[in-house]
């Protein structure tokens, strides 16, 4: 009963916050919306003991893409009225092409059928912790996929620091080369530095 | 109690949302990516299901996998916005011209 109605609870604010994304006036209010859906997807995955996918959820969604996210909207000085100008131009055709998918994805549905599949009332329990029976798949048999995974990662870090990095032309930057080639010769000089006399720079 | 077709249609409206906030706010190019989240997140939810009900952890592992093609892109796609903003001074779709396409 509880789990039913948490539920309900999870989906409806799940689905009420993702419609509140793309119609806030606001860009920030609408990354504040989108970290809603995610938490409250992540209480929907818990709900079928997919506890890690979960936590993985809040980690890298709220916790990397929303703050990047923020950040950008934040940090650019942008006019978003005039970027909404189209919006209720676009407004009846968005509706009409939203509305045709759904038919679609619902036709596909019922084509599918109530299979043994949907009949499987409950999610099915297992012998072993979640994380346990996901490590064990992870790092046996899908070894390779996972490495491409963070091979995919790096190249994302450096391709983003190679695009956003600029170098200013007013900034003393280190010149590496000219500190190494520097020898106490040509840097320090000796003199017999007369009294009562100034010193010759 | 829940079963498999709950998750379903939550994912189909969640998706169905996401395909029309790319219609609706297609000036606006944070809107769009946060809308491919919104996308990502609908298969997310049904790899999930799908793994869950059948007991079997491949969905999982590949919902783990749709998570990191997600950050990446997010990372890369903003990346993008930043120098594009920089280099215009707005991030309106109409504004990326320059190959005249």
């Amino acid at each position: 009963m509880i789990a039913l109605l948490a539920f309900y609870l999870f989906a409806t604010v799940t689905i009420a916050s993702a419609v509140l994304v793309i119609f806030a006036r606001n860009p920030v209010h609408s990354v504040l919306w989108l970290i809603l859906a995610f938490f409250n997807a992540a209480g929907l995955m818990l709900l079928v003991g997919a506890e890690f996918i979960a936590m993985l959820l809040v980690i890298v969604y709220v916790g990397a893409v929303a703050v990047l996210f923020l950040f950008v909207v934040m940090m650019l000085d942008i006019d978003f009225s005039q970027l909404r100008s189209g919006f209720n131009r676009n407004l009846p055709f968005g509706l009409l092409i939203a509305l045709v998918l759904l038919a679609e994805i619902i036709i596909a549905l019922g084509a599918r059928g109530s299979t043994a599949l949907a009949a499987n009332a409950a999610p099915v329990a297992r012998p072993v912790p979640n994380i346990e029976a996901l490590g064990a798949e992870l790092y046996s048999r899908y070894l390779l996929p996972f490495e491409l995974a963070g091979l995919i990662l790096l190249v994302a870090m450096i391709g983003a620091i190679v695009l956003t990095h600029r170098s200013r032309g007013d900034s003393r930057g280190q010149n590496a080369s000219r500190q190494i080639g520097r020898r106490p010769q040509d840097a320090v000089r000796n003199i017999d530095q007369p009294v009562g006399e100034g010193i010759q720079l | 109690m829940i079963g498999l077709a709950h998750y379903l249609t939550v994912a189909a409206i969640l998706f169905v949302i996401g395909v029309l906030g790319i219609f609706l706010n297609r000036r606006n190019v944070i809107l769009m990516l946060m809308a491919i989240e919104l996308l990502l997140l609908s298969v997310n939810i049904n790899l999930v299901a799908f793994s869950a009900f059948l007991g079997d952890m491949k969905g999982q592992i590949f919902a783990m996998f749709v998570l990191t093609v997600a950050a990446a892109e997010a990372a890369i796609g903003l990346a993008i916005l930043v120098i594009f903003f920089r280099r215009r001074g707005t991030i309106a779709v109409d504004a990326a011209d320059a190959m005249r396409g």
